[in-house]
């Protein structure tokens, strides 16, 4: 059973076409990467996902849901977590005013506080500097704590998906397995599913599981990524080498 | 001394009027993007809600004979539920517009509201006695005070207490500022549009209300134009502040009243007349020293 599936998605912003009839699907725990070079559509599609860009066609299914069009909050009430690339913390807000927006949509249920309290503790466990600076203000927090900050305010939804845009984006090689380790380990605790935009597809290989690529607004490959890999027609694909 | 102190007074109360105004049209500005024009309307409107239609130049009273614990949650009320239906009827149409659409959108409504109170009233301003208790004066130090300034400048310091604590402690607020700096950052975190925005419209309404109950209690008359000088320094106040921000608002009110009140004692007789073109002149000579107002607002600009 697919918890996320795209059937034929266009994205149009006035004349330019971002994405082209892009299908796919996703099943609950699953990893999926979604490469490809600069300007393939991929934020485009993300976006849509999320709610966040409405597709000019197509359908976008979540969580037994349709959700073509639907507004954001509603997208995420049902358990979809958009990370943007660029990350977007609120820089005013205090890092822990920052995790706990999230946690509202839930307000009113049963026992929604107490939730909220220990996913907020669960969100310090993984990430102790976000713990230690709770009162800083996020704005002045270095890349690599902010991308973890992001993540955490995303978990504090209870997600069932994280999809995250370019979570390696402007972070040291370093921070940015810090950054993958904790995802890793997250998915395997919780039974995440994940899908992961990166420009390059090196991160996909490194952690396995399967992987799109994208190339002006279309799917050009889907499959095992570490398979995938280095073939040539991976190469050809990516840099669009053959069609001039 | 006594002099001084009735100075301090007159800016303080002054600026209080100017920095309420302001907030209310800041915290609009700040979750959508929207300057407000018509919020001066919403101030004149508040206050004709306590009367019944007539065109005499003596107020029939409506509400207005309510005790004040009665007659001041009204007029309240009525200026947060106008302002929201303003948002449900016209603005929530033009929130995917430009902001130039919707600021043209809130001058039509202005008018609106100004000749529906027109059509019911008639232009001649009508005297009214609201709260006549507070026109008493007071002594302090040696002065003689209105009442009514020193109760303004009272309730103002509430307000911006209540409303700081408001946003800073209550999950409603968090959702104010999460949304005021990214709005589709909040909203992907599940934060709901219209819950937030019409709550910063019944705020700002209310603000405006607590404006035409000051004013009217001081002027002692209900007037169709009542909230319109007030309505543009606190547009410029809000400028000056940085658009969006709240405290910049609060601020730059309060500077703007102090300049007005300065500027009226100390600028020679002749000049005192053309008081407002000083002031304008110094709100010009801050945006170019400060183009982005004293406290520049952060995510003014959409993400995501
Ligand atoms: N808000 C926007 N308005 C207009 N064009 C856009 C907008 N966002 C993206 N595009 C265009 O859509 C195409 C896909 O962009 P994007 O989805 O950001 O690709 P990627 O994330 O793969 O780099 C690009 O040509 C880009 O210029
Ligand atoms: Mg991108």
């Amino acid at each position: 059973m697919s918890l996320l599936k795209l059937a034929d998605v266009t994205i149009r912003y006035g004349r330019l076409t971002a994405v082209r009839s892009v299908s796919l699907s996703l099943a609950e725990g699953e990893i999926l990467f979604i490469t490809g070079p600069n300007g393939a559509g991929k934020s485009s599609l993300l976006r849509a996902i999320a709610g966040v860009t409405p597709p000019a066609g197509g359908r976008i299914d979540f969580a037994d849901h349709d959700v073509t069009g639907r507004a954001p909050e509603d997208i995420a009430r049902l358990g979809l977590s958009m990370v943007p690339e660029g990350r977007d913390v609120f820089g005013s807000l205090t890092i822990e005013e920052n995790l706990l927006v999230g946690t509202g949509m839930h307000a009113g249920e049963r026992g929604w506080r107490a939730r909220a309290a220990s996913a907020l503790e669960e969100v310090y466990a993984t990430f102790p500097i976000l713990k230690d600076r709770r009162n800083a203000q996020a704005g002045l927090l270095s890349g690599g704590q902010q991308q973890m900050l992001v993540i955490g305010r995303a978990l504090m939804t209870n997600p069932r998906l994280i999809a995250i845009d370019e979570p390696s984006l402007g972070l040291a090689p370093n921070i940015t397995d810090q950054v993958y380790e904790r995802l890793i380990a997250l998915r395997r605790q919780r039974a995440l599913t994940l899908l992961i935009v990166e420009q390059s597809s090196t991160r996909a290989m490194m952690v396995g599981g399967r992987m799109i690529l994208m190339r002006g607004g279309q799917v050009m490959m889907d499959g095992d990524a570490s398979a995938m890999g280095q073939s040539e027609a991976m190469q050809d694909a990516y840099f669009g080498y053959g069609e001039h | 001394m006594s002099a001084i102190l009735q100075i301090l007074f007159d800016a303080l109360s002054l600026g209080s009027l100017y920095a309420l105004g302001a907030l209310g049209i800041a915290l609009i500005f700040g979750v959508m993007r929207l300057v407000n024009f018509a919020h001066g309307d919403v101030i004149a409107f508040s206050i004709f809600a306590l009367l019944w239609p007539s065109t005499d130049a003596v107020a029939v009273i409506f509400a207005g004979n309510l005790p004040w614990f009665l007659l001041v949650p009204f007029v309240l009320v009525m200026g947060a539920g106008l302002s929201v239906l303003a948002e449900i009827t016209v603005f929530r149409r033009f929130r995917k517009a430009s902001p130039a659409t919707m600021m043209i959108a809130s001058f039509a409504l202005g008018f609106v509201i100004r000749y529906f109170l027109l059509m019911l009233f008639s232009s001649r301003p009508k005297s009214i006695s609201l709260l006549p208790a507070l026109s008493q004066p007071v002594e302090i130090l040696g002065a003689r005070i209105p009442l009514l300034q020193v109760i303004t400048i009272a309730v103002t310091v509430a307000i911006l207490f209540g409303l700081t604590s408001f946003l800073k402690r209550t999950r409603f607020g968090l959702e104010m500022r999460a949304a005021a700096e990214n709005f589709t950052m909040a909203r992907v975190l599940g934060v709901r549009a219209n819950r937030v925005i019409m709550g910063a419209f019944a705020l700002s309404g209310a603000l405006a209300a607590a404006i035409g109950l000051i004013l009217g209690s001081q002027t002692g008359t209900a007037d169709i134009q009542m909230g319109a000088n007030v309505m543009l320094m606190a547009f410029i106040a809000t400028v000056i502040g940085g658009l969006g921000s709240l405290p910049g608002a609060v601020i730059a009110g309060f500077l703007l009243g102090a300049a007005s009140v300065v500027m009226q004692v100390t600028l020679p007789i002749d000049a005192r007349p053309f008081r407002d073109a000083f002031v304008y002149g110094a709100v010009i000579l801050v945006l170019i020293f400060r183009p982005q107002g004293l406290l520049a607002a952060r995510g003014t600009k959409e993400r995501v």
